[in-house]
């Protein structure tokens, strides 16, 4: 995609448009199937076969349950806050999509080639949470009420040092243009920023996970003791709507991490260069993904007052180490 | 200053993590626990009380549905105090099928407990691990009685059921088995830093307090004192075996959960040695008149479930019924400590130190 520089005309908004509109398909028909790939892989970790009734291998079992979801009634609590709880699910959907517009796929296909790519994710994936703040306290439910405050303690607490661990990277790269990095990290697999920076790639997959509300820090809907968490009250549509930016964010952190730390498009080696980017980045995609279901499938869920001390007083000052040590070494290697 | 208000929460008595109809009301400042109020009774069906109108062998069923996760030890503690009241004689055979049965639905029942609190506290596999095998013991419950929970074994005199051809082997296959699972429980989750992280020190309290409560069981043995019925007042044949007595001294969750599935791997020792035991030929019933009166008087047995000491007061008047009939349920006494270790613990430890007394509902609340 050019810069602004190019005229704005009807064509090019039409354009832009389907492009968009394709973009969301993908990600829909992405989420649909890797809850059913999700159901699959735990069922298969846990000694059954997962669901194998709807359609062939039970391929169509993710759309039988959006269906269900969508001819449901739709109901609202009399006493939540009916303005708020109706906004909540949009709120944190909303924001949930429009991250994805700046992961580079390929070094062809950007949807938006930002200078401040990376900027541009973390600010506007910190909205979801007022989205998921709002909805556990406009539902007028105590369990929701405890989920949501949890839900954003816990986002806060981890987008902290989410964010600096991810400033080694772009120390390294001296961009926050999502493709520069990723052309930054060409060349052999050691290239790739994951072994470089491998604290702050430990500390971004920890924090990762715990902003996607996946075990082991799947608090927020701490289904053994709050129930369902912030989304308690909601059914339906609505709360299809958080189900689904769950996934999309998954979508987006698994593309993040292959962008910022593995390496994105290119091949760890360069003699398998002929095969396309596009098959690297999804391989690379697919195992972040399956490793966030590997932990689901093993992992007990951590203590609140355990994760808030793990962000604050483990995860913050290694991050700070790693800015530190980043910065030392790039200004000695100069 | 912020005002902060406390909150009124009701846990149960439909939520996923109280295992049945159990209800806590608790009073929160944040997420902290400030006041616990147990609210029990959901699953009351009085089983005391119908039993005063029901001959010996037609209670039996109702000893299935009070601890439905263990229901071979509760139909023994029943027939244990009608022929202690008989002085009847068991055959051999018929006392060796009763501890079997009795050893493998321990294992059985700490097997659910296992799957069960790791589900609580957000693991979702070793739940259906523990399910699989689980699964193996109904299978041969099965086989043996043509139930799968509610099993109605035992008689007084002896059992129902003969077992079938080939049942000792099964069984002997299952204890290999199972051996070999107990391993691979212990590397997914007992090293496991976040789970040691949540129940370590958590819900800990002393010997003296547990005594003063009337503790039983592995809530009881986690605090270092050294009480199983099975040594201590041995009954059946349990002084035939060489098992240890799993204690621990640390009192908290975690020494709960040591023990208990410490005492699977006891369990399958027992049942080693009484599968090698076993006669080849014999009676399965012992001489039992046609309508079972014992004799005027009063009788208590106790013996140790997987929950702890179960115990039952039998009245008799020489009535084909009997006069009174009173369970100690241990279920129900371990559940008395919860609103003393609730206070100033937070809503997670509220499940994790619920999950870890063990209990079954049916059995709280008879």
């Amino acid at each position: 995609m050019e810069p602004a520089t190019q005229g704005v005309t009807f064509g090019s908004v039409v354009i832009e448009a389907i492009l968009g509109v394709l973009t969301l398909l993908i990600v829909l028909g992405f989420v649909t199937y890797a809850i059913y790939f999700e159901r699959k892989v735990i069922g298969w970790m846990q000694g059954r076969p997962g669901p194998n009734r709807v359609g062939p291998f039970g391929l169509l079992q993710t759309v039988a349950d959006v269906l269900k979801l969508l001819i449901k009634e739709d109901t609202i609590p009399k006493k939540a806050d009916r303005p708020l709880f109706i906004l909540a699910p949009a709120l944190t959907f909303v924001p949930a999509f429009t991250v994805l517009a700046t992961i580079p796929y390929t070094s062809k296909w950007i949807p938006a080639d930002l200078n401040v790519g990376l900027l541009y994710y973390v600010a506007l994936s910190s909205i979801s949470t007022m989205g998921i703040l709002l909805g556990g306290w406009a539902s007028n439910n105590k369990y929701a009420l405890l989920g949501g405050m949890r839900s954003t303690a816990q986002m806060i607490s981890y987008e902290v040092p989410l964010v600096i661990s991810v400033v080694g990277v772009v120390l390294m790269s001296g961009s926050l243009n999502l493709s520069t990095i990723v052309e930054g990290q060409a060349g052999y697999f050691w290239n790739w920023n994951f072994l470089p920076q491998i604290l702050g790639f430990g500390i971004f997959v920890i924090a990762a996970v715990s902003e996607l509300n996946r075990t082991p820090f799947d608090l927020p809907e701490a289904e053994s003791e709050l129930v369902a968490g912030y989304h308690v009250e909601y059914s339906g549509f609505r709360f299809a709507f958080f189900m689904l930016s769950e996934y999309v964010y998954m979508y987006a952190i698994a593309g993040l991490t292959t962008v910022l730390f593995l390496g994105g498009w290119h091949a760890p080696f360069p003699f398998l260069d002929f095969i396309p980017g596009i098959i690297w980045f999804v391989l690379k995609f697919c195992l972040v993904i399956f490793t966030l279901y590997w932990l689901r499938a093993t992992m007990p869920r951590i203590r609140i007052d355990q994760l808030m001390s793990l962000g604050w007083k483990v995860l913050l000052p290694l991050s700070l180490v790693n800015v530190f040590i980043t910065a030392v070494v790039m200004e000695f290697m100069k | 200053m912020i005002r902060t208000e406390e909150m009124l929460l009701n846990v149960g008595p439909q939520h996923p993590s109280t295992h049945g109809v159990f209800r806590v009301v608790v009073k929160l400042d944040g997420e902290q626990i400030i006041h616990a109020d147990p609210v029990m009774g959901y699953l009351h069906r009085g089983t005391e009380k119908l039993a005063e109108n029901l001959n010996y062998t037609q209670i039996i069923p109702y000893t299935d549905r009070m601890d439905y996760v263990s229901a071979m030890t509760n139909n023994y503690v029943l027939v244990h105090a009608v022929e202690t009241l008989l002085e009847l004689e068991i055959p051999e055979r018929a006392e060796y099928l009763r501890l079997i049965v009795m050893e493998l639905q321990r294992v059985a029942s700490h097997l659910v407990w296992w799957g069960t609190y790791l589900l609580d506290i957000g693991a979702m596999s070793p739940f259906l691990y523990a399910f699989r095998e689980r699964e193996m013991i109904i299978d041969l419950f099965n086989e043996l009685c043509g139930a799968r929970l509610t099993y109605f074994y035992m008689r007084v005199g002896g059992v129902k059921w003969d077992a079938p051809e080939g049942w000792i082997d099964k069984v002997k296959a299952f204890v290999a088995h199972m051996k070999e699972k107990l391993g691979e429980y212990h590397n997914l989750v007992s090293g496991n830093e976040i789970f040691l992280a949540r129940i370590k020190g958590v819900g800990r309290y002393d010997a003296q307090t547990a005594i003063d409560y009337g503790l039983s069981g592995a809530n009881l043995r986690c605090t270092g004192v050294d009480w199983d019925l099975r040594k201590s007042q041995p009954y059946s044949l349990y002084d035939r075996f060489d098992f240890d007595v799993i204690t621990r001294t640390e009192g908290d969750c975690l020494a709960r959960y040591e023990i208990r599935l410490e005492e699977i791997r006891q369990s399958l020792r027992i049942l080693d040695q009484a599968l090698e035991q076993f006669p080849e030929e014999g009676e399965i019933m012992g001489k039992v008149p046609r309508v079972i009166r014992p004799p005027k008087g009063e009788a208590y047995v106790a013996i140790e479930s997987p929950r702890g000491e179960i115990g039952c007061h039998l009245v008799s008047e020489g009535k084909a019924e009997p006069y009174r009939l009173k369970f100690r349920r241990p279920s129900f006494v371990n559940l008395q400590i919860l609103p003393k270790l609730l206070v100033g613990e937070s809503m997670t430890n509220l499940i994790t130190i619920l999950g870890g007394i063990d209990i079954v509902v049916g059995e709280v609340d008879a």
